[in-house]
């Protein structure tokens, strides 16, 4: 319970005293490169490799003859958009970049980057968080859509090169009963991961105390922390949204 | 001038500073001195805010700092420049941007007089041709001197330098020391120097504040440190045999 009343006293203190919106919207931009751009072949070559992954397996389960081929691409479909791209794709964004969030923030802590912030007057935390979060609530929304269109591809790469299904049967799985709702619950939930890693990784990096051991402490507390809560929320919001 | 009241701040159950009142002077170098330990930077700390203290209060030129409202801490510390032990410079800018940064947020100068002072104020501290250079390019010495010219370029009326000379050799402290010194007089601002380096207590310090056990032991100027009759002072000022000798020749000196 003290751990959750610092964060919500953090997550307030972020819009206190805040600077001019010039300001933020430079540094939110900055943000935007280093989260997103900097992230984007790592989560193109994942993703594409996860649908190339999931397409032969799902293959290779699926070996009764009344169950028609295209089902292959429907499944792989399902399972990118509700899970594959947000949920593990959030797991890998809290290690790459919730574990540099915190690291850069510890960093900046120990060396006291953040106590010459405070002393010109400008709020350290408001000023060096809420773009990051706001960066990260941006741009990892785009990052599973590219994410899903890398695994949907993935698949039709591997599916068709493999003969495991045609390409006609591929994109026929990929139309078949598709639900948009779930493009909508996918976007939701990747707003709440995104809102959920960047808010946590800073907040254990801004509170690091001590020196470079305690700043890998920080990062790895980061990734762990970021991770209950992605599963933790996943769970709530499969169970309230679906 | 600074006022400080009856400072006192602990950490749990373990007790820094214990009601500790004083004054810096303005246009002076005030020095804080003591053994590691003693409470100097948390001093200092309690002094810019970055401590709230338990009991006292803090006044620069009488505007009560400790009580102060939000919009008044923000507008007296953008009086106010610091330099960290370790110069606190932003890793991910270079030395015109670190220098830069406080006319950013604070200032609504234009881009042509932003530069124009930075310029200045890295030609004063005897770094030119530096610009463009990554904090992490340039020698300890000269990061301090980025950190001072950061800590003026604003014209603050404070400037605090919590140990400038920690982890320079003897030369560069004294010219650090020096800078810091002539900064003080030619803008007339009251400047806090947090150090236990001999040579800097010797040599910049008018007016002198010992700390020791987390109480403030001595006050007064580094002539008078010869004489202050305070054993805890005497040993840790006079500790070696150069300093005994100095402080005995400063004696014999003065009797004759």
């Amino acid at each position: 319970m003290k751990g959750f009343g610092r964060y919500m006293i953090f997550l307030g203190s972020l819009f206190v005293r805040r600077e001019s919106f010039k300001t933020y919207y430079n540094l939110t931009l900055e943000e935007c490169v280093q989260i997103g751009l900097k992230s984007i072949l790592l989560f193109m070559l994942v993703s594409s490799f996860m649908g190339a992954v999931t397409t032969l397996q799902t293959g290779a389960n699926l070996v009764s003859p009344f169950v028609p081929r295209f089902i292959i691409s429907n499944v792989v479909r399902e399972m990118t958009i509700l899970e594959l791209a947000p949920t593990i794709m959030a797991v890998i964004y809290a290690g790459k970049v919730g574990s540099s969030m915190a690291g850069g923030l510890g960093t900046m802590r120990i060396t006291e980057q953040i106590d010459a912030l405070e002393v010109m007057g400008i709020n350290s935390a408001s000023y060096l968080v809420l773009p990051k979060i706001i960066a990260s609530i941006l741009m990892y929304p785009l990052l599973v859509i590219v994410a899903a269109v890398c695994a949907l591809m993935g698949g039709y790469v591997v599916g068709t090169l493999t003969g495991l299904i045609t390409p006609t049967e591929y994109i026929y799985g990929i139309r078949y009963g598709f639900n948009e709702y779930f493009i909508t619950f996918a976007m939701i939930k990747s707003f709440v991961f995104a809102f959920l890693i960047s808010t946590i990784s800073s907040l254990k990096g801004y509170y690091t105390q001590g020196g470079a051991l305690e700043v890998g402490i920080a990062s790895t507390q980061a990734v762990t922390t970021s991770i209950i809560a992605i599963l933790l929320a996943d769970y709530f919001l499969a169970y309230l949204l679906i | 001038m600074i006022k400080i009241n009856d400072i006192s701040k602990s950490f749990s159950d373990k007790q820094v500073l214990t009601g500790i009142s004083g004054e810096f002077e303005k246009g002076k170098t005030n020095l804080i001195i003591g053994s590691s330990g003693t409470g100097k930077s948390v001093l200092l700390k309690c002094i810019v805010g970055l401590i709230q203290p338990d009991t006292g209060n803090v006044y620069f030129d009488l505007r009560n700092f400790t009580e102060a409202d939000k919009e008044m801490k923000s507008e007296i510390r953008r009086e106010i420049g610091m330099l960290f032990q370790g110069g606190a410079l932003f890793d991910s800018k270079n030395v015109e941007e670190n220098v830069m940064f406080p006319l950013n947020i604070l200032t609504k100068m234009n881009a042509e007089e932003k530069m124009d002072r930075v310029n200045f104020c890295l030609k004063r501290v005897g770094l030119e041709g530096v610009n463009k250079k990554m904090p992490s390019e340039i020698s300890g010495g000269m990061k301090k001197r980025v950190g001072i010219a950061r800590a003026i370029v604003n014209n603050p009326n404070y400037l605090f330098c919590d140990e400038p000379n920690s982890g320079l050799d003897p030369q560069t402290s004294i010219l650090i020391d020096e800078l810091i010194m002539e900064i003080t007089h030619e803008f007339d601002i009251t400047t806090v120097v947090v150090t236990h380096d001999m040579n800097s207590v010797l040599g910049i310090g008018e007016k002198i504040m010992f700390l020791y056990k987390g109480s403030k032991l001595w006050e007064g100027s580094n002539n008078d440190l010869t004489h202050s009759g305070v054993k805890e002072l005497d040993d840790f000022v006079f500790t070696n045999k150069v300093m005994r000798s100095l402080k005995d020749a400063q004696i014999t000196g003065n009797s004759k």
